[in-house]
């Protein structure tokens, strides 16, 4: 990779950091409603897994979703209003910061319910196969969703069908508040995997050249028509669950210990050490975000809530089949 | 008219539709070399292969999950789930993912998947494979529920759930399969949110869908050889579902019955007596009964059984009390 791509790159992961970064502070000031998961330290694993991707190829995941939809170039003007619920957010403000889409660049949700997504990568899958198109399928999930039995469903499928896909989990360690020894009766997420039989590895989600490097070749198997591939990226959220959670059980070693790690000054470090590289050129970079994000919040300042009446709009395709009842509220 | 049965005309709504749309698939448990395991999906995979017919490991929830990214990416899948009661473990994709994802994305995808699923009661198949699941389907905004009672209609409408760009629950009722009714040639594809007048009356009106139809066409005999005139509406459509043929002939008759194979509390007979209170009370002269299946799980044993699925002389009884003023 030459220094400018790697200057993108590092641009993506500020992206995705200064973001939420702009979300916690609107979220403190109460412009922002609900649950709110943010992607902070686990920057890494979504730009380097989407690293080698085309714009047809599909990308779904979970709640924790502004990064997947920033770093596929979703507009972060869209993305603050969705979070202030305004008419102009990617999704009218009717899916909040849990489901972020952007079908226009196949971005395709953000879900609420752990393991939720992953038949739905299984039928995006399914359907660049059977339509002989050479899209590639991107799924992120927690380490949380190896639970559930949808996601083993799906895992299943994938291979059965050799499907496009490569599934991403975010080994962030937590789900919720119960830790991977606490909730797995095996804590390896690509041994968890080994059942399903496509290859499976895991690797250090806090930085971006291992998480580029496995995913390009899980890519170029998908895409080459040989199936899928598991990769758990351990990773690390640097604040709690949710907006909401001041994560009290775990200990300012644990965090330090991975704020060690923290993959946005191991990029720039890495930078510096194959390229001449100014601090004033990450300087200039993060100024500009910076100055994207101020627009952004502008912009989600200055928009306008969805009118009530429009409240069943979107419900079906033919909008006469939703009919409110006298007994609605609305 | 060639004479087809439920079975026969639900087969050909689907190879016809095949025909007609290169995107249209079928995929579930056993339906491909096995043919279903009610034979609906007989042949389909020898005329359109296994990319377009193919078998799944048994994982509900995946398969509704697959059909929901499959209709994403292009496709129209018609996946078929084994009974209602397996649907029960694909809840959360139905009701989580494909009813609301539209919605809480604003309008940008489009989910035409038809989710086939034969249900109901009356073959001893006990409390895990004979349940009437509609009402559960009929409260979920975002999806349409549609139950056909005669082979027409379950071509037509299967046809009309194949080419409509929104979720549908296709329920089958497993004891019609082998009955049988005219179906024109070349029928064309029905639509989607209206009942129909299957006999009139002015006494009463019965209201029913399904199975239930042909219970409450009974009970209508029955009535006639004592002089009273029933009106038999079948919704056909449970969501939407047609508000207005049903008070308009409430308003005529005065009285209502509903039939429903399913259990009366938060039921369908609950919606469509609730509705027709609000758009006509003035013209009620009684209230509205509910005959309903009984609120148990099915049991085993053929008597039981029996007792928890209504029939023509409840159906009988219930508009008697009503003409008696004896509720």
């Amino acid at each position: 990779m030459n220094k400018k791509e790697l200057m993108r790159a590092y641009r993506q992961m500020y992206l995705a950091r200064a973001f939420e970064t702009r979300v916690a502070e609107q979220y403190t000031r109460g412009r922002i409603g609900g649950f709110c998961h943010l992607y902070t330290g686990e920057e890494a694993v979504a730009v380097g897994a989407l690293w080698h991707l085309r714009p047809e190829d599909y990308v779904l995941g979970s709640y924790r979703d502004h990064a997947y939809y920033l770093i596929r170039g979703g507009d972060p003007r869209k993305a603050m209003a969705e979070l202030f619920g305004h008419s102009d957010g990617c999704c009218k403000g009717k899916g909040g910061s849990m489901h972020f889409c952007d079908a226009g660049m196949n971005f395709f949700g953000g879900y609420g319910i752990v393991g939720g997504m992953c038949p739905i990568a299984v039928g995006l899958g399914l359907a660049a196969q059977r339509l002989g198109e050479k899209r590639v399928v991107v799924c992120f999930f927690g380490d949380g969703a190896t639970n559930q039995g949808v996601y083993h469903e799906a895992l299943n499928m994938g291979t059965l069908y050799q499907l496009p896909i490569v599934w991403v989990c975010e080994n962030n360690q937590y789900a919720i508040g119960t830790s991977v020894p606490r909730s797995s009766a095996v804590e390896s997420m690509s041994r968890k995997a080994a059942a399903y039989g496509m290859p499976a590895e895991t690797v250090d989600g806090m930085d971006f050249f291992k998480m580029q490097s496995v995913s390009e070749r899980a890519v170029a198997r998908a895409r080459a028509g040989k199936g899928p591939t598991f990769i758990e990226a351990k990773c690390y959220r640097y604040r709690g669950h949710s907006m909401s959670d001041p994560a009290t059980y775990r200990s300012k070693e644990e965090v330090e210990f991975w704020r060690q790690r923290d993959p946005l000054p191991r990029m720039r470090a890495a930078i510096r050490h194959d390229f001449e590289a100014e601090d004033r050129e990450f300087e200039e970079v993060e100024a500009e975000v910076g100055r994207l994000l101020s627009e952004a919040v502008a912009f989600a300042e200055r928009g306008r809530e969805l009118p009530v009446e429009r409240l069943y709009e979107d419900l079906y395709v033919d909008e006469a089949a939703a009919s409110p009842t006298s007994a609605g509220p609305a | 008219m060639p004479k087809v049965t439920y079975r026969e005309a639900i087969n050909q709504a689907l190879a016809e539709e095949m025909r007609r749309d290169a995107r249209v698939v079928v995929f579930g448990e056993d339906v491909a070399e096995y043919e279903g395991s009610f034979k609906v999906t007989r042949g389909l995979l020898k005329e359109f292969g296994p990319e377009r017919v193919f078998d799944t490991p048994i994982s509900e929830a995946a398969i509704v999950g697959a059909a929901i990214g499959a209709a994403i990416g292009g496709m129209r899948p018609v996946p078929e789930l084994m009974t209602v009661n397996f649907a029960y473990v694909a809840m959360d994709q139905i009701v989580n993912h494909l009813a609301v994802m539209r919605y809480m994305f604003g309008g940008q995808v489009r989910l035409p998947v038809t989710i086939r699923m034969p249900g109901g009661g009356g073959h001893q198949l006990g409390s895990q494979h004979s349940h009437s699941a509609e009402p559960l389907f009929t409260h979920v905004a975002g999806l349409k529920v549609v139950y056909p009672a005669t082979p027409a209609d379950a071509k037509a409408l299967l046809k009309a759930a194949i080419r409509d760009d929104n979720p549908v629950i296709f329920l089958e009722h497993e004891g019609l399969y082998n009955s049988s009714g005219e179906v024109a040639e070349g029928l064309e594809a029905g639509r989607i949110g209206e009942a129909q007048v299957l006999r009139e009356g002015s006494d009463v009106t019965l209201v029913a869908y399904g199975a239930m139809t042909h219970v409450a066409l009974e009970a209508a005999d029955a009535l006639a050889s004592e002089g009273l005139r029933a009106e038999v509406i079948d919704l056909r459509t449970l969501r939407p579902w047609d508000q207005g043929r049903v008070a308009d002939s409430v308003a005529r008759t005065h009285r209502a019955v509903v039939v429903e194979e399913a259990p009366p509390v938060c039921g369908i007979g609950a919606e469509v007596a609730a509705t027709i209170t609000e758009r006509v009370f003035d013209r009620l002269d009684g209230p509205i009964l509910r005959v309903s299946g009984a609120d148990v799980p099915l049991p085993y044993a053929r008597q039981l059984e029996q007792a928890c699925i209504p029939h023509a002389p409840d159906v009988v009884r219930a508009v008697k009390r009503l003409m008696q003023g004896a509720w």
